[in-house]
């Protein structure tokens, strides 16, 4: 029997964290990509061109325009029967719809898979990404998110499935979209840039950010992160936040600035290729997870190194 | 209109985890425990609610050992008005937590129920979503901001583009993010206050639910510790390390 990937997509595309989905689902069978939304043929065609899907579902209709758990969980547990497996991005989308499901189906579900040892065994990360438990499940269906960080981007196999269109279940009409305020989406998005550059309360004021995202460009375009006490301050939106309770980035290269190092905030950056940690207090926990650790004032040494890069 | 505050007793944010060298799990014997950060967060929104005199009565509930009443009587100072304690031996996974809370639910008819995003320990963000699920209601992950009107709620929640505001029919399930207040702290006569609260204690055979957990531990281990991490002497230093040494810029 297939897995079905559940997918993440902008309405024009798909988000690399379906690209990750897939690649986890590869490991379990044959994957089925079930696409849906208010317009989702783009990012459906997509799908269908990926490496390992054998087949891809699109449900469109008004009422997942916005998907709504409790609408898009309808739609999955419709097809649930007819697939083993049911996995999901480890993101805001993928976690409020996941449980959903699993509640729906009375199964339990694994979090956050970073490793997939054979079809019942997985490991995934807890209390902060500190312990690493490795579990067994003996529920007929796995019913999981998967850490986007932890897979494969899957790039293009060279043919194109079928994509079949099946018809959506009528609106439960429990909740509605009333309005967002997304953050700007032509700058590198933090889950998925290759350079992060992060900053926390040592930056003293909102403004200073402007230093960072300075640093990014001379970088060759990085994406902004920060600490919970930077958003918490206001001085950055919400969704900037990296850590356990935050977004989990693994870029080539991730820039801690006048951050301390929290147990929370490294859970979201530790798996990072190289960090470059710049703290003015020699003692501060970053160090320990630093690849190249630079005792300074920011104030000074971010212009420095900006001069340094031009 | 009553609420129903689901809150888990777990290891205090502030004390870094250590795994037991048998690979059995952390070790909790002798660290600090404390009410986990985001069900702090949503007995504080049910207060202010209350405060603001949209419900009436707050009820707290947490599964757990005797000590999860320590995290009761903590909500209880913060303002709820009454406890229980489902006592049990066992860690229960988000789908018993869910299951156990819907027979409470049911007993209790709340309308409202607040739960965390995620427990700390554990880090899941699965019990909220799954017993809204099962009680086939309307839920509202990851609150940001909530207004309650005219048997609807109006919640801003934390996504990963930034921010997203939706209207849910009651009952609902609300989990909180942590942006949606402080909480307050408890005073002293209000510990003391609360004393007098009740705390009904439930046997967890007695609510007669399948608790039994169909995903097993096997083993508990730590990370892979990073290694090889230098101090530079300046910027000049960590830019030419970068460049020659790491080849990522
Ligand atoms: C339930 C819960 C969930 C949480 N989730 C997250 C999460 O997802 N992500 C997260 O990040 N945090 C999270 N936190 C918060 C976390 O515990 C820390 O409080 C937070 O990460 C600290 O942020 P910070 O490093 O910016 O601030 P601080 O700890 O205050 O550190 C500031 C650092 O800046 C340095 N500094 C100051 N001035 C300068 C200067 N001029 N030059 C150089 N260095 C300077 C200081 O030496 C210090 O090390 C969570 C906490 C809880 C309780
Ligand atoms: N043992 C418990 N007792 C009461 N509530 C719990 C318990 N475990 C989890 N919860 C609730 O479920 C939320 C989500 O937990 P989790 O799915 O484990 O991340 C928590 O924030 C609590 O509100």
């Amino acid at each position: 029997m297939s897995v079905l990937v559940i997918a993440e997509h902008t309405g024009t595309a798909l988000k690399t964290t379906t690209h990750t989905t897939i690649d986890a689902a590869s490991h379990l069978g044959p994957v089925t990509v079930l696409v849906m939304g208010g317009v989702a043929v783009t990012p459906a065609e997509e799908a269908a061109r990926l490496e390992h899907v054998t087949e891809v579902l699109l449900v469109e209709a008004p009422h997942l325009e916005h998907m709504l758990a409790e609408e898009c969980a309808e739609q999955v547990v419709g097809l649930a029967d007819k697939y083993r497996d049911i996995l999901f991005p480890a993101t805001t989308f993928g976690k409020n719809v996941m449980g959903r499901v699993a509640g729906i189906l009375e199964s339990s579900a694994v979090s956050d898979v970073i490793e997939i040892i054979d079809n019942k065994t997985f490991k995934h990360p807890t209390y902060a990404g500190n312990a690493i438990a490795t579990v067994q499940t003996t529920e007929k269906k796995l019913i999981a998110t998967i850490r986007p960080t932890a897979f494969n981007v899957v790039g293009e196999s060279g043919r194109e499935t079928k994509v079949t269109v099946i018809g959506a279940k009528p609106s439960l009409g429990l909740s509605t979209f009333v309005r967002e305020e997304l953050s700007d989406s032509s700058k590198p998005q933090l889950g998925s840039a290759k350079i992060v550059v992060s900053g926390g309360r040592g930056l003293k004021e909102a403004d200073n950010f402007s230093m960072l995202e300075e640093l990014a460009g001379k970088l060759g375009g990085g994406a902004i992160g920060a600490t919970r006490a930077a958003v918490d301050l206001g001085w950055v939106p919400n969704d900037y936040q990296v850590g356990q309770t935050g977004k989990v980035v693994a870029p080539d290269i991730y820039f801690a600035v006048g951050i301390s190092g929290a147990i929370q905030h490294l859970a979201g950056m530790k798996d990072s290729k190289v960090i470059v940690a710049i703290n003015k207090d020699e003692n501060a926990p970053i160090f320990d997870v630093a690849t190249y650790g630079l005792v300074a004032d920011l104030f000074e040494a971010i212009p420095e190194l900006i001069k340094e890069l031009s | 209109m009553k609420a129903l505050v689901a809150i888990k007793h777990s290891i205090n944010a502030y004390v870094k985890p250590t795994v037991k060298t048998d690979g059995s799990g952390v070790d909790l014997s002798t660290v600090k425990m404390s009410m986990n950060p985001f069900d702090e967060i949503a007995v504080e929104e049910a207060v202010r609610l209350k405060e603001a005199g949209k419900i009436s009565e707050i009820i707290v509930v947490s599964i757990g050992k005797a000590n999860v009443t320590e995290s009761l009587r903590k909500a209880l100072g913060m303002g709820a008005d009454r406890g229980i304690h489902v006592l049990t031996d066992e860690d229960m996974y988000p789908l018993a937590v869910a299951r156990i809370l819907k027979v409470l639910l049911e007993k209790e008819g709340a309308n409202i129920v607040l739960m965390g995003k995620q427990s700390i320990d554990g880090d899941n963000n699965q019990a909220s979503q799954m017993l809204s699920g099962m009680m086939g209601w309307s839920q509202a992950m990851f609150a940001s901001k909530v207004e309650i009107d005219d048997g609807k709620a109006e919640v801003t929640r934390e996504v990963d583009g930034g921010l997203e505001t939706i209207s849910v029919k009651l009952p609902t399930v609300i989990s909180t993010d942590l942006r949606l207040n402080e909480p307050r702290n408890v005073t002293l006569p209000n510990l003391m206050k609360a004393k007098q609260k009740p705390i009904e204690e439930v046997a967890l055979i007695d609510l007669n639910v399948g608790t039994q957990s169909k995903v097993s531990v096997l083993k508990v281990e730590e990370p892979v510790a990073r290694t090889g991490g230098i101090k530079v002497d300046n910027v000049a230093e960590l830019v030419q390390k970068l460049k020659e040494e790491a080849r990522v810029i």
